[in-house]
C-alpha cells in the first residue's frame, strides 16, 4: 500500500490537522508521502517532514497553487495520484473542496469524513449528523478519503522524511483569488483546542460574547458558537460548531445559552466532558451534559470567571 | 442565462433517525421527508437571480425515486420554471449523481449550476465538486454570497479560517452554505400553479450512466450513546466537580 496525504495549510504554515491525517494513514498501513502544495511553503514542508511515519514530503511550490484553489489543486492531484492506493486529506474546507475533484476525474467514489479504519478497504463514517455510523467497503482501485481529525490522535513530530520538489505546474484561467477575511485570534484553533466554550442565541448579542473571553483566557479555550448565534450576526461563520460547521472533541466543552439541537450536538458530542449552562431546565443539551447548571448566564458567567 | 438547480429528497432535518434492528441501514419507513435544506437555499438563490433579471430560466433537477417528484414540485412552487426527474430506485451515490447532472449540463448549457454544499443524510459534501471536475467548470463551494458580473461570478466562501472571495469564469458551479440567503415559503397559489409546470421524467439509461457503485454498505450502527450526567446547584459545585471528579481543570 502506498498513501498520499494532502497537507492542510493555515496562512502558509502546516496546520495541526495533518498530523491526524497521517495517523489515519498509519492505521491503513503502508508507505506514507505528504504533498505540500502552495506558494512559499518551504517551512510547511519542513514541518511535515518531521511528522512520524512519513517517508517523503513532496513540495509543489508555485504561484498557481497559492490559496489552494480547487481547480489547480485537483489537476495537480490527478497528475500525482498514479502509483498510490489511497489519497487522504482532512475534512477541512480545503480537503472537502479539492478531493472530490480528484475522485471524479479518476472515476472513483470518495469516502467523506472517515473516523475509523477497519482495514485498507473498509472504513467507518458518520451519516445523518452522526446519529448513525456506517461501515463502508470500497472496491475502487484508488481510494479517495477525507478524514475527520477527531477520530485519530495526532502523530508525534520526531521524524525526518526526505523532501522532494514536484515540478508539475498546471494551468488555471478559470478561477482567481480576490480576497480573504481571516479571523485573527490569539486563541487556539477550534478543531485542536483542549477546551472549547461556545455561546448560543441565549447570549443575546455579539457584545455579550465578551463574557466568554475572560473564561476562555483563564482556561486557554477556543470560543465557538451555535448556528443561531452565527446567523444572528453575533459572531463570524468560522466559529460555528455542528453538523454543517466545525466538529470538535475537546477534553472540556462548555455550552452556554445553547439549546442542544441535533445539528449542534453532531459537532460536539464526542467531547470528553460536557458542561451546559442554560436557564431552561428542560433544554435538550442537558441530556448530553455531564454537568448541567440551570440559571441565567448573565449571572453565572461573571461568577465563573471570578472563581476560576 | 439558464440556471440549473439540483435538489435532493432527504429525511426532514427535525427527525431523529433510528438504525434498523438488523443493522443493514437507517430505518426510513414512514419518516417525514423533505427537500435538503441546502437545496432550498440553492433554489432560493436561483429564483432571486431570476427576479433580478440575471437569469432567464430556472430548471430544477433531482435524481431519485418517484416520490422525489414532491421535492421538484416544491422547487417549482418556489419559483423554478420547469423540472427534470431522473428516476431510479437504486442507491445513487455522489459520483453517479454528478455524472447524470453533467449530462443535463451538456444538454441544457446553463450559465450557473447551484447545488447544496451537503446533503444532511449522507453528509458527503462532494456532488458539486465532482460535477465541476466532470464538466471542466470552475467551482465556488460553501457560498455565502454570489455576485454575477458580466461573464464572471464572484463567490464568497465560508472557509475554516473565515471568508474567502474568488472570481470564476461563467459557466460555473456553486454550492450553497447556510448564510447565502433565507429561503421563502411556498404560497398556496404558487403550489397550485406548480402542479401545471412541466416536469420531464428520464432514467439514468437515457443518459447512458451506470448508477452502480463500488462502495458497499456493510452495516450501520448507532453511535455510543451519551448519558446525561448530573445537575449542579452552583458555580462552586461546578468548579469542584470539574477539578476533582472530571479532572479537566
Ligand atoms: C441544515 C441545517 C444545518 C444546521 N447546522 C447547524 C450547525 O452546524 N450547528 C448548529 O449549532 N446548529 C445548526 N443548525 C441549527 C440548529 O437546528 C438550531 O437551530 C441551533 O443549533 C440553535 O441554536 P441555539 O441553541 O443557540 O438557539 P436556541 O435553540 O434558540 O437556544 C437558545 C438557548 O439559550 C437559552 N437561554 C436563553 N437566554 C438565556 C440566559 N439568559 N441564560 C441561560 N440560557 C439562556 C434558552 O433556554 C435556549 O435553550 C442547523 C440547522 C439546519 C436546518
Ligand atoms: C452508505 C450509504 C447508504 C446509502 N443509502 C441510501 C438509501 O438508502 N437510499 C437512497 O436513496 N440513497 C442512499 N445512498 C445514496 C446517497 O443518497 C448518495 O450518496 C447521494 O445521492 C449523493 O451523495 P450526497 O447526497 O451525500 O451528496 P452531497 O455531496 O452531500 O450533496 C450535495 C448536493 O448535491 C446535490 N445532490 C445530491 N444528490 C442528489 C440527487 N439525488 N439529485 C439531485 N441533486 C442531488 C444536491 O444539490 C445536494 O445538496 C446511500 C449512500 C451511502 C454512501
Amino acid at each position: 500500500m502506498s498513501i498520499l496525504v494532502l497537507a492542510d495549510l493555515h496562512e502558509g504554515q502546516l496546520a495541526g490537522a495533518t498530523a491526524h491525517v497521517v495517523a489515519a494513514a498509519q492505521a491503513i498501513g503502508g508507505d506514507i508521502d505528504v504533498l505540500v502544495a502552495g506558494e512559499g511553503v518551504q517551512a510547511a514542508a519542513e514541518a511535515a517532514a518531521k511528522l512520524d511515519g512519513v517517508s517523503k514530503v513532496r513540495v509543489a511550490d508555485n504561484a498557481v497553487y497559492a490559496h489552494q484553489l480547487a481547480e489547480p489543486m485537483g489537476a495537480l492531484l490527478v497528475e500525482l495520484a498514479d502509483g498510490y492506493t489511497h489519497v487522504l486529506a482532512s475534512a477541512s474546507t480545503t480537503g472537502k473542496n479539492v478531493l472530490p475533484r480528484l475522485a471524479a476525474l479518476k472515476d472513483v467514489s470518495q469516502l467523506s469524513d472517515v473516523l475509523g479504519v477497519e482495514s485498507a478497504d473498509t472504513f467507518l463514517r458518520p451519516i445523518y449528523a452522526g446519529n448513525a455510523i456506517a461501515t463502508v467497503k470500497s472496491d475502487d482501485t484508488l481510494k479517495v478519503i477525507t478524514i475527520r481529525t477527531t477520530g485519530f490522535d495526532a502523530v508525534g513530530s520526531s521524524g525526518s522524511a526526505t523532501i522532494e520538489a514536484v515540478d508539475v505546474v498546471v494551468e488555471n484561467s478559470q478561477s482567481s483569488f480576490v480576497k480573504e477575511e481571516l479571523a485573527k485570534s490569539d486563541r487556539p484553533e477550534l478543531g485542536g483546542a483542549k477546551v472549547v466554550i461556545s455561546g448560543g442565541r441565549g447570549m443575546g448579542n455579539g457584545d455579550n460574547f465578551k463574557l466568554l473571553d475572560g473564561i476562555a483566557d483563564k482556561l486557554g479555550a477556543a470560543i465557538g458558537a451555535s448556528r443561531a448565534a452565527v446567523d444572528a450576526g453575533f459572531v463570524p461563520n468560522d466559529m460555528q460548531v455542528g453538523q454543517t460547521g466545525k466538529i470538535v472533541a475537546p477534553d472540556l466543552y462548555i455550552a452556554v445559552g445553547i439549546s442542544g439541537a441535533i445539528q449542534h450536538l453532531a459537532g460536539m458530542k464526542d467531547s470528553k466532558v460536557i458542561v451546559a449552562i442554560n436557564k431552561d431546565d428542560e433544554a435538550p443539551i442537558f441530556q448530553v451534559a455531564d454537568y448541567g447548571l440551570v440559571g441565567d448566564l448573565f449571572e453565572i458567567l461573571p461568577e465563573l470567571e471570578s472563581k476560576l | 442565462m439558464k440556471i440549473l438547480v439540483a435538489v435532493k429528497r432527504v429525511i426532514d432535518y427535525n427527525v431523529k433517525i433510528r438504525v434498523k434492528a438488523d443493522h443493514s441501514d437507517v430505518d426510513l419507513t414512514n419518516v417525514k421527508m423533505a427537500m435538503n435544506p441546502f437545496c432550498e437555499i440553492a433554489v432560493e438563490e436561483a429564483v432571486r437571480l431570476k427576479e433580478k433579471g440575471v437569469a432567464t430560466e430556472v430548471i430544477a433537477v433531482t435524481v431519485g425515486p418517484k416520490a422525489a417528484q414532491e421535492q421538484l414540485r416544491t422547487a417549482l412552487a418556489l419559483g423554478a420554471d420547469r423540472a427534470i426527474h431522473i428516476e431510479t430506485d437504486e442507491r445513487a451515490e455522489s459520483l453517479a449523481v454528478a455524472k447524470l447532472l453533467a449530462k443535463v449540463v451538456e444538454e441544457e448549457q446553463p450559465g450557473l449550476v447551484v447545488l447544496g454544499k451537503q446533503a444532511i443524510d449522507t453528509d458527503n459534501n462532494q456532488t458539486g465538486q465532482m460535477l465541476a471536475a466532470l464538466t471542466g467548470l470552475p467551482q465556488g463551494t460553501f457560498a455565502s454570497e454570489v455576485a454575477v458580473d458580466g461573464d464572471k461570478v464572484n463567490v464568497t466562501r465560508e472557509i475554516d479560517g473565515g471568508l474567502q472571495t474568488i472570481a470564476l469564469t461563467l459557466p460555473a458551479i456553486v454550492t450553497t452554505d447556510l448564510r447565502l440567503n433565507e429561503p421563502r415559503y411556498a404560497k398556496l397559489p404558487d403550489i397550485m400553479k406548480a402542479k401545471k409546470k412541466p416536469l420531464d421524467v428520464k432514467t439514468p439509461a437515457d443518459y447512458g450512466v451506470e448508477v452502480a457503485s463500488k462502495v458497499s454498505l456493510l452495516k450501520v450502527e448507532s453511535p455510543a450513546e451519551r448519558k446525561g450526567g448530573v445537575k449542579v446547584a452552583s458555580v462552586d459545585e461546578l468548579i469542584d466537580k470539574l477539578k476533582n471528579e472530571a479532572k479537566v481543570l
